[in-house]
């Protein structure tokens, strides 16, 4: 059971609560399939959405959820908000926590944004990003894909390729899937690869051909145009060349091999359209499980009565 | 023949490295006798039974803030925080608003200490016109005023060929330069040190090789100099390594850590703490081990705070957000007390490190216990355990990441410029209550 007033990481949860988080979206699952979508477990409660940073398709994602459990949303987008007039962190979390929402899904870019906002609100808050640190909703729509298509997380490995340094996807991931007993690999240029992985138990691998063999899951990061003038990387050919995920380079991880994405893709970059349009990729199947694993996160997070929460 | 008698206490000669029984006499600012000095009716005593009397401490490394952040500290309670840490003098670095870089800044840094009272303020010059790093401040002017010392600190000088010209001004008048080693080319954008917490935590690093690159560029230029380099609080092994090789050379080089490099590792970010939030950053359990080697070996000469004192809410922010710094004066004693305690240092090997080490390095007449040396003492009483609450701190800063830690070994009073201060009750007075 999930007992906590907050979702900030993955590395904070106990095997038990991430496994009810996923049996929960899979109760969600049928709910999305069905007809008439609306459920009304959240009527009356309020999630408010709060971006500072872009983001499409993960925002989408949470509003649905809470759309579908009958939740009342507000969406706040930095540049409109009195974040532009340069209203804190601090006081705006202090804010909302006046305004009574319920909870507060926030995505920002500094790394512990959303354990410092839950020290200052009542209300339950969603890590949806921070920083480089973690993105644990994708990490669980992640493990709950994974689960569907191999039929348990227990015993496999996963390899993650690509931009391990600034990735929060990663993160969160290594957590979960070490968690449920899943081994871990990531494959990079030396340059995106941060020391201290093999420390948490991590394989790293340079080489594709070394890592790929015997991966059950290849999980392609996508690649930011900014490491190439950060110094990071030579070029976006060489990189394409290196580490680009190819119908031919998937032969390397055997004919069961599954391909993940957390989106959005750059297409003949880290990715072929080959692959990623191929019944070996889950790319669409992550996006779809998104909704129901945000679901799960926001009626455990939001069941409880809220004189059951206090600040901690 | 007014004054003060210290009675009963353990004198601790850091030079000498002896401890012995004596009172001591003071009359007006200089130390009338050492010894057996007879009761004089119209001398205030100070019963320092179950004390160490030490000369007085130095913190070569100190951020008053004043002028231009007084809203984080001010000459007045940084000195009142140097006094209650049973400092009686301290280098006040030249970052501040304007940046001490012209005799007119030192000159009011002096007159704001002179009307504080209390500890000893010895400014440090900027190397640099606005520590920008582009031209020569006036370093002779600066001597003249009082600085004794010149940093750009928290800003390495980048630019080598300078660095060279300021390194040859400040050998030719003598005055040490105090390097702050860290390339930013190689520290980009990091906020804690570079390694496994860092990675889990999502938080950009700071390799050591920032610091190596620095420390040894800085070396190679004291050499070619002649020039008295000091480093600014060592934090890692690599460091430590180069700093002994040049010493082991015969280079004018010293060195300084800190308290907190002694004591805690990059662990205390976790949880995105910004009082741990520090530059150097906090580094590896071996950078620790390297640090404590260092001090024992004497590759390091000096403990100096860094005491960086900012407002609460200039910390209560992301973490990426925060300024680097954290408070040290008043908690610096009884951290390394236990250093005594651990076996690193002996308790003359640690006094030298914050009394007669700074003190020649500056060249200043302090750091002594002696007939006609300048009465600055300062009491510790190695029983007296305190737990850290920073809302008592004299200093205006409370980002401290010892909040609650229970510290062993403190300061209980001072005597500066031949005044006596009580900080803390003594054994001697504990005693007596216990009696009553």
């Amino acid at each position: 059971m999930l007992q906590r007033k907050d979702l900030v990481s993955i590395e904070g949860l106990r095997a038990e609560e991430i496994r009810s988080l996923l049996d929960t979206a899979g109760a969600m699952r049928e709910v999305i399939q069905r007809d008439i979508k609306k459920v009304p477990t959240l009527r009356g409660k309020v999630v408010a959405l709060l971006f500072y940073e872009p983001s499409t398709r993960t925002r989408f994602s949470f509003e649905l959820a809470a759309k579908y459990l009958s939740a009342d949303t507000v969406s706040v987008v930095a540049a409109t908000s009195s974040v532009v007039k340069g209203e804190s962190l601090l006081d705006t979390a202090k804010t909302i926590d006046a305004l009574g929402a319920d909870a507060v899904v926030l995505r920002h870019p500094a790394a512990g944004a959303a354990e410092f906002f839950s020290r200052y609100t009542r209300a339950a808050v969603i890590n949806a990003g921070d920083g480089m640190h973690e993105h644990p909703t994708q990490a669980l729509l992640d493990l709950y894909t994974i689960e569907e298509r191999k039929g348990r997380i227990e015993g496999l490995t996963v390899t993650f390729v690509g931009d391990i340094l600034h990735s929060r996807v990663v993160r969160s991931n290594i957590w979960g899937l070490r968690k449920l007993g899943a081994s871990v690999r990531v494959c990079g240029p030396r340059t995106l690869l941060p020391p201290g992985l093999e420390e948490i138990g991590v394989s790293v691998f340079t080489r594709l051909e070394d890592a790929l063999p015997g991966s059950d899951v290849v999980y392609v990061l996508r690649l930011q145009r900014e490491r190439f003038t950060q110094g990071l990387l030579p070029g976006i050919e060489e990189y394409a060349r290196l580490y680009g995920i190819t119908t031919e380079r998937l032969e390397l991880a055997g004919p069961e091999a599954i391909v993940m994405h957390p989106g959005p893709l750059n297409r003949g970059v880290e990715i072929d359209a080959g692959v990623a349009d191929s019944t070996r990729a889950v790319i669409t199947q992550q996006v779809t499980n998104g909704v129901a694993v945000r679901m799960a996160c926001l009626y455990l997070l939001m069941r409880r009565e809220n004189d059951d929460r206090a600040y901690h | 023949m007014t004054g003060l008698i210290i009675k009963g206490g353990t004198v601790v000669d850091p030079v000498s490295g002896n401890l012995f029984q004596a009172d001591i006499a003071v009359v007006g600012e200089r130390i009338a006798s050492v010894g057996k000095v007879p009761e004089a009716k119209d001398a205030t005593v100070v019963d320092a039974r179950g004390c160490y009397v030490l000369p007085g401490l130095i913190d070569m490394h100190v951020h008053l803030r004043e002028p231009g952040y007084e809203h984080k500290e001010t000459i007045a309670t940084g000195v009142a925080a140097a006094l209650r840490g049973g400092f009686t003098a301290v280098c006040a670095m030249p970052n501040t608003r304007p940046v001490c870089d012209s005799a007119a800044t030192v000159g009011f840094v002096l007159k704001r200490a002179k009307e504080a009272g209390g500890a000893r303020v010895y400014p440090v010059g900027a190397l640099t016109k606005g520590s920008e790093g582009k031209e020569l401040a006036p370093l002779e002017e600066m001597r003249a005023a009082g600085a004794v010392a010149f940093s750009d600190d928290g800003r390495w000088v980048r630019d080598g060929q300078l660095m060279r010209r300021a390194m040859e001004y400040a050998a030719m008048l003598g005055v040490p330069v105090i390097s702050h080693c860290e390339a930013p080319d190689l520290s980009a954008g990091g906020v804690m040190h570079e390694g496994r917490t860092a990675f889990i935590l999502g938080l950009r690093g700071i390799p050591a090789a920032a610091e190596e690159v620095a420390v040894a560029r800085d070396i190679i230029l004291a050499a070619l100099t002649g020039c008295h380099l000091h480093v600014a609080h060592v934090s890692t092994a690599g460091a430590v390594r180069l700093i002994r090789e040049a010493k082991a050379r015969g280079l004018r080089v010293t060195a300084e850590v800190t308290p907190h490099h002694l004591t805690l590792t990059e662990e205390a970010v976790k949880g995105y703490n910004t009082n741990a939030k520090v530059n150097p950053p906090l580094r590896t359990a071996a950078d620790v081990a390297a640090l404590k080697e260092g001090l024992a070996d004497g590759t390091v000469d000096v403990i100096a705070t860094d005491h960086a004192p900012h407002a609460r809410e200039e910390k209560e922010v992301e973490f990426d957000a925060a300024p680097f710094g954290m408070v040290g004066l008043e908690t610096a004693v009884g951290l390394v007390m236990a250093l005594v305690r651990e076996g690193v240092l002996t308790l003359p090997q640690l006094v030298a490190k914050l009394t007669v080490n700074p003190a020649r390095i500056l060249g200043l007449e302090a750091g002594l216990i002696r007939e006609g040396a300048v009465a600055d003492i300062t009491l510790i009483d190695p029983e007296t355990e305190e737990t850290v609450e920073p809302e008592r701190f004299a200093s205006k800063g409370r980002n401290t990441p010892f909040a609650g830690w229970r510290l062993k070994g403190l300061p209980v009073g001072v005597v500066a410029g031949g005044r006596w201060f009580e900080m803390r009750p003594r054994p001697a007075s504990r005693r007596t209550r216990e009696r009553k």
